[in-house]
């Protein structure tokens, strides 16, 4: 006991190592040498001794605050700050009068205290210090938070392997390797920055896949979002990076509304990153993002993302709220749009990645693991609305349910009258460890064709005591076993992700569970 | 001593299997346990490895000096204890290489060693591989998934191999391999003795104690070791049955 002690000290700084060793390993390109690192399998190990939330620090960077509550004033005090133009403030009014006609949804599968929207605070930034030049000029405890966070801007610039828009308390700080992007065209920057030095491109697509009629937290956000991340990929353009963002809601009673739009033109291809980590907070965080996704002609885009929120603690107490809406258009003939979501943070996740199959041929996926522990609360899944003939959805979604958690699947696979020949197959596995943890699955299937073919598995499976005493046998104690065998049940996903994720979904899934059995 | 059971009396849900047994173990030697079907051979194992629900009601089991009747089954293992298992379990999802990845360097751990280098590991891997002749098709797998029988049990013997325990107890690893893999898992045990480790070999079949020659054969009857000898009670049993011993023990 006393030597894993000795471990948990430095796990930290081994974070931040593995995450170097990762950065750099993607930026030669030499993955498969990277697999066979010998430090990568037991880093991830030795990372799980720790119970408690790890990135749960608070950092105190001076913060500008909206005034509490919710009204159009508010709405003319965020749109001011960012010196918005006037369409923009536009949107965001048609947005909050909308909203105001909206009655905020009941979820038969989740419970929470009602939120009061006229507490939250709807913006905060750190403060503005006029023009940074350089990171000698960022302010010293931000540049701390990133180095917990193990994305020290300073290596990210040394290791340039992965371009990074590093969103902290809804403004982006810090945007880099804009220029190698920009030698091919590709536009990657935050979502204000995007409304400023490219309006057209913004008017054009926003709101197109999510428009702010869709629900209640798209038209709150729609009227409120602080800030995101705006993407580009002209015609016939490959990324030659990762795009990864990372955000973390860093101000006490700060809702966090982001708004991603992603746009791939004909022939584009991106991988994309989100992750997240958010520090530990007595009082529940409302989190209600936006993601918009356009694929045009034979356009792919990947999004990935490592949901990892503060839970609420062993009490059920505290935690983030986690009301996303994410979507994709698959607008042009043979374009695939593909989510991989790990989600092991939030106390409330409702969230359901989506593809509108519109393009003939064109592919929707989806991959994910959610996992919940003590009181967390998940209802997942997808929906995959087939429009196009000859499209294709794949849906796996691996759900792990521990302590006194309910974990949720809720997909819908609609396949309209003209999608000839549409193919769905989905696969619903879930894993429940203990006996006082739920987990649901809430297929609809929807099909008006009779060319069609859908196909749905669902299993459900406890990680057995053999296995664990197997485990145990070989001398690897319950608390590592777990976190291999729930690894190993949901490989098919993890497998999915980029690399750099990959790694870190694996020490996630472990830590998420520690403690739940024994 | 290497392992010392002193009146042992081991109860599943309350019900007594194991009956005031007495067993004892040196370095460097090989026992043989024999018995029908349901006389407690697996228990015995499962009690000595730390299996939880098993409940040792009376008696102490000593091993390398410590009595550890209250230990956990991980920490047992660390400290040298490998059991090849009757009905080895599947774990989907879980690679051979990181099962077995992380198996050592727990034991490492546990042993205030660093972490075994990937190099080192591998070439373990080879070698062992060799040892039982396990196909990589097997190794490069999840941990038992889709495995026939014998190869189960000779994936057993490939982890007992790599982990190179103090103490072997090897359950039934006989049953369930065909001739050619029977005398290889025997040539395997065979090299794998020494004057440092001990093995102890559960089995019905004097076959494979042709190849694995024990200094000691043990008839397990109702919870209970009720003979000892040498390896020609082995041939006896199988000469005249159970039926035999149960007339001479209980006359
Ligand atoms: N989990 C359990 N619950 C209830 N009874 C059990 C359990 N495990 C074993 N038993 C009983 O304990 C007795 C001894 O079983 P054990 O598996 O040790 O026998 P064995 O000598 O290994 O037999 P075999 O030669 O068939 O492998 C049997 O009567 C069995 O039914
Ligand atoms: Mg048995």
């Amino acid at each position: 006991m006393s030597i894993s002690g000795v471990i948990k000290m430095g796990s930290q700084v081994d974070a931040i190592r593995l995450r170097i060793t990762i950065f750099a390993a993607l930026f030669k390109h030499d993955l498969n040498k990277f697999i066979m690192d010998e430090n990568t399998n037991n880093n991830i190990l030795e990372e799980v001794t720790k119970g408690e939330y790890k990135f749960g620090f608070f950092s105190d960077i001076e913060t500008d605050y909206a005034p509490k509550g919710l009204t159009e004033d508010t709405i003319r005090f965020i749109s001011a700050k960012k010196e918005e133009p006037e369409w923009m403030l536009e949107f965001r009014l048609k947005a909050f009068r909308h909203w105001l006609t909206l009655e905020e949804p009941e979820w038969a599968h989740l419970h929470h205290p009602p939120i009061d929207f006229q507490e939250i605070i709807y913006y905060a930034s750190p403060r503005k210090k006029p023009q940074l030049e350089s990171l000698d000029e960022v302010d010293p405890e931000l540049l701390e938070t990133f180095e917990k966070l193990g994305i020290s801007l300073d290596e990210q610039k040394r290791l340039s392997g992965v371009a990074v828009d590093a969103v902290i308390d809804s403004v982006s700080v810090k945007t880099t390797f804009q220029d190698t992007l920009s030698k091919h065209g590709i536009i990657f920057c935050s979502f204000s920055e995007a409304v400023k030095n490219h309006p057209d491109l913004v008017k054009k697509y926003m709101g197109t896949v999510v428009p702010y009629t869709d629900n209640y937290y798209a038209a709150l956000n729609s009227a409120v979002f602080s800030d995101g991340s705006f993407c580009f990929i002209p015609k016939g353009v490959r990324s030659p990076l990762e795009l990864s963002t990372y955000f973390r809601i860093n101000a006490a009673n700060t809702g966090q509304f982001e708004r991603t739009l992603i746009v791939a033109e004909e022939g584009g291809y991106v991988s994309y990153m989100e992750g997240c980590t958010a520090p530990m907070r007595d009082e529940n965080q409302l989190h209600a993002a936006i993601v918009e996704i356009i694929a045009m002609d034979d356009a792919e885009v990947k999004y990935s993302t490592v949901q990892n929120w503060y839970p609420g603690n062993k009490e059920g107490k505290g935690g983030v709220y986690n009301f996303v809406t994410k979507r994709g258009l698959c607008k042009g003939n043979r374009s695939k749009i593909s989510w991989t979501q790990v989600e092991t943070g939030s106390s409330i996740t409702w969230k359901y990645p989506s593809c509108v199959l519109l393009g003939d041929h064109s592919i929707g996926e989806f991959y994910s693991v959610a996992v919940t522990n003590n009181f967390q609360q998940a209802d997942t899944g997808s929906k995959m609305i087939h429009l196009g003939k000859n499209t294709r959805s794949t849906i796996i979604s691996k759900g792990i349910s521990a302590g006194k958690s309910n974990n949720s699947y809720r997909g819908l696979v609609k396949i309209m009258p003209g999608a000839l020949n549409a193919r769905n197959f989905s696969q619903c596995d879930s894993l429940l460890l203990g006996d006082k943890c739920g987990a649901h699955t809430f297929p609809y299937i929807d099909t008006r064709n009779q060319s069609s073919i859908v196909e749905h598995e669902a299993t459900t499976s406890k990680i057995s005591e053999d296995q664990l005493f197997y485990c145990n046998q070989r001398g690897i104690d319950t608390e590592k076993a777990i976190g291999l065998i729930v690894n190993g049940y949901a490989k098919e996903v993890l497998n999915k992700l980029p690399m750099e994720f990959a790694v870190e979904a694996q020490k996630l899934l472990s830590i998420t569970l520690e403690g739940s059995v024994g | 001593m290497l392992l010392n059971i002193k009146n042992l009396t081991v109860a599943i849900e309350g019900k007594e299997i194991i009956k005031n047994l007495n067993f004892q173990v040196n370095k460097g030697e090989v026992h043989a346990i024999m018995g029908p079907n349901g006389t407690g051979k697996s228990t015995l194992a499962a009690a000595i490895t730390g299996r939880e629900g098993y409940e040792i009601t009376g008696g102490e089991i000593w091993f390398k000096d410590k009595n550890i009747v209250d230990m956990d089954a991980d920490e047992r293992a660390n400290l040298g204890i490998f059991l090849s298992f009757q009905y080895p379990v599947e774990i989907p999802g879980v690679s051979m290489t990181n099962f077995m990845r992380t198996a050592i360097n727990a034991q490492r751990e546990y042993r205030n060693l660093p972490p075994m280098s990937a190099a080192e590991f591998l070439k373990q891997m080879e070698e062992k591989k060799k040892l039982v002749d396990i196909h990589s098709k097997l190794t490069n797998r999840s941990v038992n998934e889709g495995f026939s029988g014998g190869e189960k049990k000779k994936n057993e013997i490939f982890q007992m191999a790599l982990l190179d325990p103090t103490l072997a107890i090897l359950d039934e690893t006989d049953s369930g391999l065909d001739i050619d893999a029977l005398r290889t898992v025997a040539n395997g045990v065979n090299a794998l003795r020494s004057d440092e480790n001990a093995f102890v070999i559960i089995t019905h079949y004097q076959r494979l104690l042709e190849y694995i020659v024990p200094d000691f054969v043990h008839v397990m009857y109702d919870g209970k070791i009720v003979k000892s000898g040498n390896k020609n009670l082995a041939l006896e049993l199988e000469e005249k049955g159970y039926e035999w011993l149960k007339e001479h023990t209980l006359a």
